[in-house]
């Protein structure tokens, strides 16, 4: 047995070559692949990153003796009549919940092997998820431009007030760090569609990799709705 | 490789959680529209935020389908973040009485002020 285990030591590669054999060693855990289980690990550790964020938010929002904006009012849109409250908030909500959707059933596809259906569905997930990108520059551009909104506080004569300069901070640190989510989702279910369409994961026989970059993709969903419900409908 | 997490569902089960979805999404836009106010607006936001997040892991991220094993290692976990809002809410309390006291917001002021 000693003997097993020191000719085993004895052929894994040493040094650099070494941590990457061990890194990379196709080990498992849970009884899933090293990859399912690593991106699960990665999540749990972004669930503690925004959890974090927005623990501080309601640290801050109940620390506060100002008056907190009115997100309704802050965050309403006019379709040429008069503005209606966080419209675009609820219609960002529906576009990133309908990208879960596709994605999942794109992920149904990949277990069915079917290439083409889980390249067009992804496709599908990544313009909603840039469209999604594009409602929050437009938001942003809207608050730092016409409004006066910093990330530091506001600019003095605009029509924020009271404790606007923490709602600055917290707003674009929040939704910036939820909105490089989505890019690097869009930018990731790419790469992966396109593989799928070559034929990349068809040639392996194994399509997990798609599977795997839908629970990312849904994790951003995730996040959005504890944004949507604490930080804008609050 | 194989998992049990690999059941392939009917079309229908997805586009039934995404209409459930798109529903408790609506029905929390409605609860700011219709100026639902202080706890139960809270309430029911955080209800069905909830709700939401549950019906995405569970059945969107397949956890419903994985081994105990994980779906215990995925979940237990950021009951953790429960300690930090503890920690948080009492300093955050405390930090609006200072406040209270020292700048006298809301009417009742004891010297201080701005």
């Amino acid at each position: 047995m000693a003997q097993q285990a020191e000719s085993a030591e004895l052929k894994a590669p040493k040094g650099l070559r070494g941590i990457v054999a061990d890194w990379s060693s196709d080990e498992t855990a849970f009884k899933v692949s090293w990859s399912k289980a690593m991106m699960w690990i990665f999540l749990l550790s972004d669930t503690f990153v925004f959890g974090s964020f927005l623990i501080g938010y309601m640290s801050v929002r109940m620390s506060t003796s100002e008056p907190w904006p009115n997100t309704a009012e802050v965050f309403a849109l006019s379709l040429g009549g008069d503005p209606i409250p966080l419209l675009l908030i609820a219609i960002m909500t529906f576009i990133l919940i309908s990208s879960s959707g596709t994605m999942a059933i794109a992920v149904n596809y990949a277990y069915q092997g079917n290439k083409k259906m889980v390249f067009i569905l992804m496709m599908l997930t990544c313009l909603f998820g840039l469209s999604f990108v594009g409602m929050q520059m437009f938001e942003w551009s809207k608050l730092l431009l016409d409004e006066g909104l910093r990330p530091w506080g506001f600019i003095p004569g605009s029509h924020f007030e009271g404790d606007a300069a923490q709602f600055g901070s917290i707003f674009f640190m929040v939704t910036g760090f939820h909105g490089l989510h989505v890019s690097i989702g869009v930018i990731y279910l790419a790469i992966v569609a396109f593989r799928a369409r070559q034929g990349r994961y068809e040639k392996k026989g194994n399509y997990q990799i798609v599977e795997i970059a839908g629970l990312y993709w849904h994790f951003v969903d995730l996040v959005w709705v504890f944004i949507f419900a604490f930080f804008y409908l609050w | 490789m194989s998992s049990q997490a690999h059941q392939v569902h009917p079309l229908s089960f997805y586009i039934k959680v995404w209409v459930m979805l798109f529903v408790l999404s609506t029905l929390s836009y409605f609860v700011d529209y219709f100026h639902v106010q202080d706890y139960l607006k809270w309430f029911l936001i955080t209800v069905f935020g909830f709700m939401k997040a549950g019906l995405i892991v569970t059945y969107f991220m397949h956890v419903r389908f994985e081994r105990l094993g994980l779906v215990y290692a995925i979940l237990l976990p950021p009951l953790l973040l429960l300690t930090l809002i503890g920690i948080l809410a009492v300093e955050g309390d405390y930090t609006l009485w200072i406040r209270e006291v020292f700048f006298g917001a809301g009417g009742a002021a004891t010297g201080g002020g701005h």
